[in-house]
């Protein structure tokens, strides 16, 4: 008995083992980089042009140059950035403000280390026609919005113009396409500058059979409007920032050699381009240029010097974030930190990099149909 | 007078013939039903755009039926010329090609997940078969891991997979933790109709098996085992499909890239600027799991087929 259990054991083993073979077999080699220190970078979505600067600075070497070698995880439908800090699994993050804080009520102790993004990139657009160009115009529409938060700069404007979001517009579930907005079964519809709002221009007027053209749109930007939300930002675990040196170190040198890399972005445009298509998205060239250059919009000019925040649009999010119930209430302290993006802005500002870009201005970046 | 070698040929050769012509048969109909779905689909765009022409403004389309505008459903031809288009510009590459490295992708992960699933899914049942209260207090918690939903558990295992597996002798890819996502939903069915096959052995024959004092070793692999061929193959064959829907739903909701989810999402985001994109890369997903399948089905055929007739012919 104990014979065959034995030999039975042993096949199993053998199994185990030519499972693992085959499996050790598809993984790939890493190189040999023990003097750098491991870090990974967990993104919020797929690679695109939006996380351009993290590339261009891992192809730049300006990561290894501060003696980091930095993995960029990509994330996911279901993947929250500030939960994967948590985990362990990623050192640092980039997520939106709202998006992060909402884990941290659940007790996911992160901490904002440098606001990238100053300015937001959402927009409400609707086709000219409709005359839809202040919030006030969108009482009694079929409005659209993804839900999930993302609603919040939007609610924040409708009260400003003294309409209740819940019964003086019709409030519509949008889909991640722009297809409810050309069919026409959403008025106004929420869209990113980098990438829906894009879509949009990229498809072909049945009543022209030309693409739709700026002209053809209106928006709402929330910037103007006052309601805009802080997205993009880094974040650290804080209770390692606070426990672990070395960790503070590594994230000044993460925040410095990140603003590098847009830096890179900013100045050089079509290299930076490249850097993204190199890593691999699924969409094409013409998609990144645009989303290049929407998103060095949302950058620069930086007020006080890239990845500073900026207390009142802080405070904005919070309570647009607060009265549209996406957050319980005003997060506790800690929630943001500036010295270590102020350590890094000084290191670049005696290295005579320029990270105010006042003297930049946006592009035009022409699409073509499907966006190719 | 014919001897008894050349009746067996003939036999030989008629069985064939015939199996030739139950394969001509299967195409044809497959092919049948594809001309049949393209005329359904096209006859009903036809339709909605006639009513649309005629600004009868009929309640129907459009609003209860979906839409036929070619944003909503693109044309057939459309799609099927979209294959052969670089989706790129900076790329020749066709979408075609795209969609078939996902798929491979995709199948990979499926294949390491069903592979691992069929092999636990039977383990449990032949553990199962063996104690009586280990299937009762089990069976309650195997079908509770059914109804945890996927996109809950998909980031978890990937997050995890990325964090923990360090240990391993090799690299833990993000891929492997999609495998393991299949794995979930393979071991299932397997199991479930594992222990029902390993059941289903004829008690005569379980009696004569005990009257030669067989031991439960010689049972199972002589008589449990080979009764238990045609219920594991079905759930194979669901499994088989569940594996890669498994794949590209961890794909999707575990954010891995390279497979056809991956693909889906991206197209489908994109939506509006080049609808049959996505309808080709569900295509390309269709057929995936119709290969899947058809690959269990053939060697369904291998092992009990062909070894029910060798045995029928003797």
């Amino acid at each position: 008995m104990l014979f065959t259990n034995r030999k039975r054991a042993a096949k199993w083993l053998i199994v185990v083992a030519v499972f693992a073979m085959i499996a050790a077999a598809c993984g790939s080699d890493e190189g040999d980089t023990t003097e750098l220190t491991p870090v990974t970078l967990q993104m919020q979505w797929f690679t695109q042009a939006q996380f351009a600067g993290y590339y261009a600075a891992v192809a730049e070497g300006y990561y290894e140059d501060a003696g980091l070698d930095v993995t960029i995880l990509e994330g996911g439908v279901d993947i929250v950035p500030a939960t994967v800090i948590e985990s362990g699994a990623a050192d640092f993050a980039l997520s939106w403000v709202i998006r992060a804080l909402g884990p941290r009520e659940e007790g996911a102790n992160v901490t904002n280390i440098s606001q990238i993004f100053e300015r937001s990139a959402t927009l409400q657009v609707s086709f000219a026609d409709q005359g839809i160009t202040t919030p006030a115009d969108l009482a009694g529409k079929n409005v659209g919005n993804w839900g999930f938060g993302n609603e919040a700069e939007l609610f924040a404007g409708l009260r400003q113009a003294g309409l209740d979001p819940n019964t003086d517009v019709n409030l519509v579930q949008q889909q991640f396409d722009m297809l409810a907005l050309i069919a026409g079964d959403i008025d106004a519809a929420q869209a990113m500058t980098y990438n829906e709002y894009a879509q949009v221009l990229e498809t072909i007027n049945p009543a022209t059979g030309e693409l739709f053209q700026p002209e053809d749109l209106s928006v709402i930007d929330w910037n103007d409007v006052g309601t805009a939300m802080l997205q993009d930002g880094i974040w650290a675990d804080a209770d390692r920032l606070a426990d672990d040196p070395a960790y503070r170190e590594t994230a000044v040198k993460f925040v410095e050699a990140s603003i590098r890399g847009w830096v890179f972005c900013r100045d050089n445009f079509d290299e930076c381009v490249q850097h993204v298509l190199d890593a691999g998205p699924t969409l094409g060239e013409s998609h990144q240029r645009w989303m290049l250059n929407e998103i060095n919009n949302l950058i620069w000019p930086a007020s006080s010097g890239v990845g500073t925040m900026d207390p009142n649009l802080w405070n904005q999010t919070i309570k647009n974030a607060v009265d549209g119930a996406v957050l319980k209430g005003e997060p506790a302290a800690g929630a943001y930190i500036t010295d270590i993006n102020a350590e890094a802005l000084a290191n670049l500002r005696a290295d005579g990099v320029d990270v105010d870009g006042n003297g930049w201005t946006p592009l035009t970046i022409e699409l073509t149909e499907g966006g190719e | 007078m014919t001897t008894r070698e050349e009746t067996n040929r003939a036999i030989a050769r008629h069985e064939r013939n015939a199996a030739a012509r139950r394969g001509v048969r299967r195409v044809a109909v497959f092919l049948v039903f594809l001309v049949v779905l393209s005329i359904l689909y096209t006859g009903y765009k036809a339709f909605g755009s006639a009513v649309d022409d005629a600004q009868t403004d009929l309640p129907v389309v459009g609003r209860i039926l979906p839409r036929t505008d070619d944003l909503t459903m693109p044309p057939l031809l459309d799609i099927a010329v979209e294959f052969g288009q670089p989706p790129q510009r900076n790329s020749s590459k066709p979408l075609g090609a795209f969609i078939g490295e996902a798929a491979l992708f995709t199948l990979r992960e499926a294949a390491f997940g069903f592979l691992l699933g069929a092999v636990l899914g039977l383990g449990l049942a032949i553990f199962m078969l063996r104690k009586k209260w280990f299937e009762r207090g089990l069976s309650p918690y195997l079908v509770a891991s059914q109804t945890v939903p996927l996109v809950a558990i998909a980031p978890i295992i990937v997050i995890w997979g990325s964090k923990s597996l360090g240990w391993l002798p090799f690299t833990w890819e993000p891929w492997m933790s999609v495998s393991i996502i299949a794995t979930y939903l393979t071991f299932f069915p397997v199991a479930m109709n594992g222990i029902k096959g390993l059941q289903s052995a004829d008690a005569a024959a379980m009696e004569l098996m005990r009257s030669y004092a067989a031991t439960r070793r010689q049972t199972l692999l002589k008589l449990q085992l080979p009764a238990s061929m045609p219920y594991l193959f079905a759930a194979f064959k669901l499994a088989a499909t569940v594996a890669i829907v498994g794949a590209i739903v961890g794909e999707i909701s575990g954010g891995v890239r390279g497979g056809l989810g991956r693909l889906i999402l991206d197209y489908a985001s994109r939506y509006t600027t080049g609808p049959p994109r996505l309808y080709a890369s569900v295509v390309g997903a269709a057929v995936l799991g119709i290969l899947a399948v058809g690959v269990v089905t053939l060697l369904e055929y291998v092992a009990v087929t062909r070894r029910q007739a060798a045995r029928g012919a003797r």
